[in-house]
């Protein structure tokens, strides 16, 4: 059995308060079982101070019976349906609002196609706007959910389990909004199969050194893979969700179920399945955003070929994704009503790996910079100039002040981790600066080049504006439409974590180990002090 | 392709003959200051002393059909390619518009069409039969007037000899008026444009880059003997 430290074993159903606490102690059957994110989260007694107690040691953690488990899971598989299966005015009318945006962003899609790409403000030097910057942004935000979603599983932290389902959601709506801007900035869309290697007379095929190809290949291997990654373990959940839905509803959970009855078998399989992939999705997900990355790294111009884009784009789209996952989590979990089972304490988590990566990316980032600063370049000199003093200043400032010292001056205090409007306000405000960088990536070098009779400036056109607004739009639209047929916390992960955490701490059960022929130890397994050292 | 900068006068008449024969589209003065103007050729003029005796310098700038050419390996579609005798080519109907080609050319001459390109009457009437109407969202430049060189080029098999020097001429080279231009083939080392290419004066734009261009630019040494 893995030692977990404690923190990995907290998002749980424990027994109250006992001890420790400043209330007197109560019998055990008196006690409330007290569910996450239940009631009020901070002050005497609430769930976040039995938390930190419980990770402290001060408090014994008494884990629920058989029958309350089996309690926990019918609250849970009820809180989820429900939200799946309730449809009110107010969600109508949300999706209304959003589904609206998602028309306009094609509206002004056709506008440019029968008119012609120069609707953009793109021009001679600036080829790209704020398309390629909405591509690199969308793909960016698409990095986390994935990619958190594998290394929080294969580190086996326990506290992944009601997020994951979000977070892999998140990967494949952005993913497909991403994906929309290649095909958009192209001149003569109409030709978009061109790139598709396909079998024809003339045995032409796209041309495999150009990192456009590359690119193709990597974001529709990172589509498909992702979307494998958020079904696969969705298929008990659609069993759960055949087995308590009716009609039109039933059918269709029932194929997406894919025959799942819950053998031994099956989740023998699912496990290995789910072993094997989280493990080999994580090298795809880093290579996608590299491969973004080298669009701009394999060419001549100053600003974009730079050694350290494939690693800094990397950081920079798990450093937007963390914080984009952050929001959405929160609104979703205000949405659906998932208050107990995404809790404060995952924002808390969450906010501290956002202020590692803000701190790495701030590295890369600094590096950058020094290095043009510093390299004699006479064209990256101008461009830093630019960025730094220049016309550019007001949004590279921005920038800087958003994912550099604002996360960093905050992300520190667990009070403002824990509280989520602070939390909304930080996250938006770093996926801004994260979209302006990339502007200043796409367009900020691309103003500037070796011949100053051809620098250039961009003003974006208005159909720009509306499809690099309309796809948040978009992306929201896809999560309330989505939310509605799919479960939006794991179901059987959230158990199997209750199980798993309960059998941690107390060993199999009595009942079960009159059944079981090897004696089991009595004591806790690991007990929390020799976790806490392993920990350590 | 050799540019005596002693001998250009920025008269821009490359430019005007350019349009001419290869059927560039006008895109109108707003366009224009978008940055958008289609000018396969297009003399870029520096200053070399400020106001009240302004001095500039022109540099005629078109496509440098490098040998190393930046815009080949980034196009996704092999829109634009080698052609075996050194030329580089864009192929119109295989372009479907990623402007990666544009962003990757360091002398930015690569050229787009932003809109559906227009010859309203009578221009039309004056559309050049040799060479293709682009149509829009496709990249096009320079070409050597290649529909030139594939003409003496035909000629010369039909004949069953080479092709001759000063057998093909672009529009260009054709109407400059001071002889600042000269074309011709670079692998006969006798003729005058390779000679030209020898010359002292002689440089490649941007050749730190390593793009290894077909044009050598003659220094201008007029100004400064005065």
């Amino acid at each position: 059995m893995a030692r977990l430290p404690n923190w990995a074993r907290l998002p749980r159903y424990s027994r109250g308060p006992t001890r420790g606490l400043g209330h007197d102690p109560v019998p055990e059957a008196e006690r409330p079982l007290v569910r996450q994110g239940h009631g009020e989260e901070f002050g005497p007694g609430s769930v976040l101070e039995v938390q930190d107690a419980v990770a402290d040691g001060r408090i014994e953690d008494v884990p629920p019976t058989e029958q309350e488990l089996e309690e926990m899971d019918a609250a849970l598989d009820g809180v989820v349906l429900r939200s799946m299966t309730r449809i009110g005015p107010g969600y109508l009318l949300l999706a209304l609002v959003l589904g609206f945006g998602t028309l306009s962003l094609f509206g002004a899609w056709l506008y440019q196609i029968f008119q012609g790409i120069g609707v953009a403000g793109i021009n001679r030097p600036v080829f790209w706007g704020f398309y390629i910057t909405s591509f690199v942004f969308w793909i960016g935000v698409s990095h986390s959910g994935t990619l958190i979603s594998a290394i929080l599983r294969v580190l086996n932290v326990e506290w992944r389990r009601p997020l994951t389902r979000g977070a892999e959601a998140m990967t494949l709506f952005s993913l497909m909004v991403g994906a929309l801007f290649p095909l958009i900035h192209l001149g003569r869309v109409w030709k978009f199969y061109f790139m598709i290697p396909y079998p024809n007379v003339r045995e032409l095929w796209p041309n495999f050194h150009s990192a456009l190809v590359w690119d193709l290949v990597a974001i529709l291997t990172y589509m498909t893979s992702s979307a494998l990654f958020l079904f696969m373990p969705m298929i008990p959940d659609m069993a759960t969700a055949r087995d308590r839905t009716t009609g039109i509803r039933r059918r269709v959970y029932g194929v997406l179920a894919l025959g799942w009855r819950g053998s031994q078998q099956q989740w023998h399989r699912l496990h290995l399945a789910m072993k094997v992939y989280t493990i080999v999705i994580i090298p795809v997900a880093v290579s996608v955003h590299s491969i973004v990355s080298w669009d701009f790294a394999m060419t001549t111009n100053e600003g974009w070929h730079s050694t350290i884009f494939a690693p800094y784009f990397v950081i920079g789209a798990i450093y937007s994704g963390v914080a984009a996952l952050i929001t959405v989590l929160i609104f979703v979990r205000r949405g659906l009503g998932l208050q107990e089972y995404i809790t404060k304490f995952h924002f808390d988590r969450l906010g501290l790996i956002l202020l590692a990566v803000s701190v790495i990316w701030f590295y890369m980032f600094f590096a950058q910079v020094l290095t043009n600063w510093y390299g004699g370049n006479p064209v990256d000199r101008e461009l830093e100039e630019l960025h730094i003093f220049g016309a550019m200043a007001p949004l590279w400032w921005f920038m800087v002040a958003v994912n550099v010292f604002l996360p960093f001056f905050t992300l520190w205090f667990k009070r403002v981790r824990r509280s989520l409007p602070a939390m909304v306000v930080i996250t938006v405000l770093i996926n801004m600066g994260m979209w302006i960088e990339r502007y200043l990536i796409v367009v900020g070098s691309n103003v500037r080049n070796h011949l100053p009779f051809d620098w250039g400036d961009y003003t974006p056109g208005i159909p720009e504006i509306i499809i690099a607004g309309a796809t948040f739009a978009m992306f929201a639209f896809l999560y309330v439409a989505l939310s509605k047929a799919l479960p939006f916390v794991s179901l059987w992960e959230v158990k199997e974590g209750w199980r798993l955490d309960k059998w941690r701490t107390q060993g199999i059960s009595e009942e079960e180990t009159e059944s079981v022929e090897e004696p089991q130890p009595a004591a806790p397994l690991p007990s929390t002090s020799e976790a806490g050292e392993a920990a350590t | 392709m050799a540019i005596d900068l002693d001998l250009c006068t920025a008269c821009q008449a490359c430019v005007v003959a350019c349009y001419a024969e290869n059927n560039i589209a006008t895109v109108g003065e707003e366009q224009i200051q978008n940055g958008r103007g289609l000018h396969w050729i297009r003399i870029e003029r520096y200053w070399k002393t400020e106001w009240p005796q302004p001095q500039a310098l022109f540099l005629p700038l078109l496509c440098q059909h490098c040998v190393n050419a930046p815009c080949e390996p980034v196009c996704p579609v092999f829109a634009s390619v080698h052609s075996d005798d050194g030329l580089n080519l864009q192929v119109y109907n295989r372009c479907f518009g990623t402007r990666y080609c544009a962003n990757n050319c360091p002398y930015k001459v690569r050229m787009f069409n932003w809109f559906k390109p227009e010859f309203p009457e009578p221009l039309n009437a004056s559309l050049n039969p040799d060479v293709t109407v682009r149509g829009v969202g496709i990249m096009e430049k320079c070409t050597f007037c290649v529909q030139r060189i594939r003409r003496a080029r035909q000629q010369a098999r039909a004949e069953g000899r080479k092709v001759l020097e000063g057998e093909v001429v672009p529009a260009c080279v054709q109407t400059c008026p001071t002889g600042a231009l000269t074309f011709g083939d670079l692998n006969d080392p006798n003729s005058l444009v390779a000679r030209l290419a020898q010359s002292e004066r002689g440089y490649n734009l941007l050749e730190f880059l390593g793009t290894q261009p077909s044009i050598t630019y003659l220094k201008g040494v007029g100004a400064e003997r005065g």
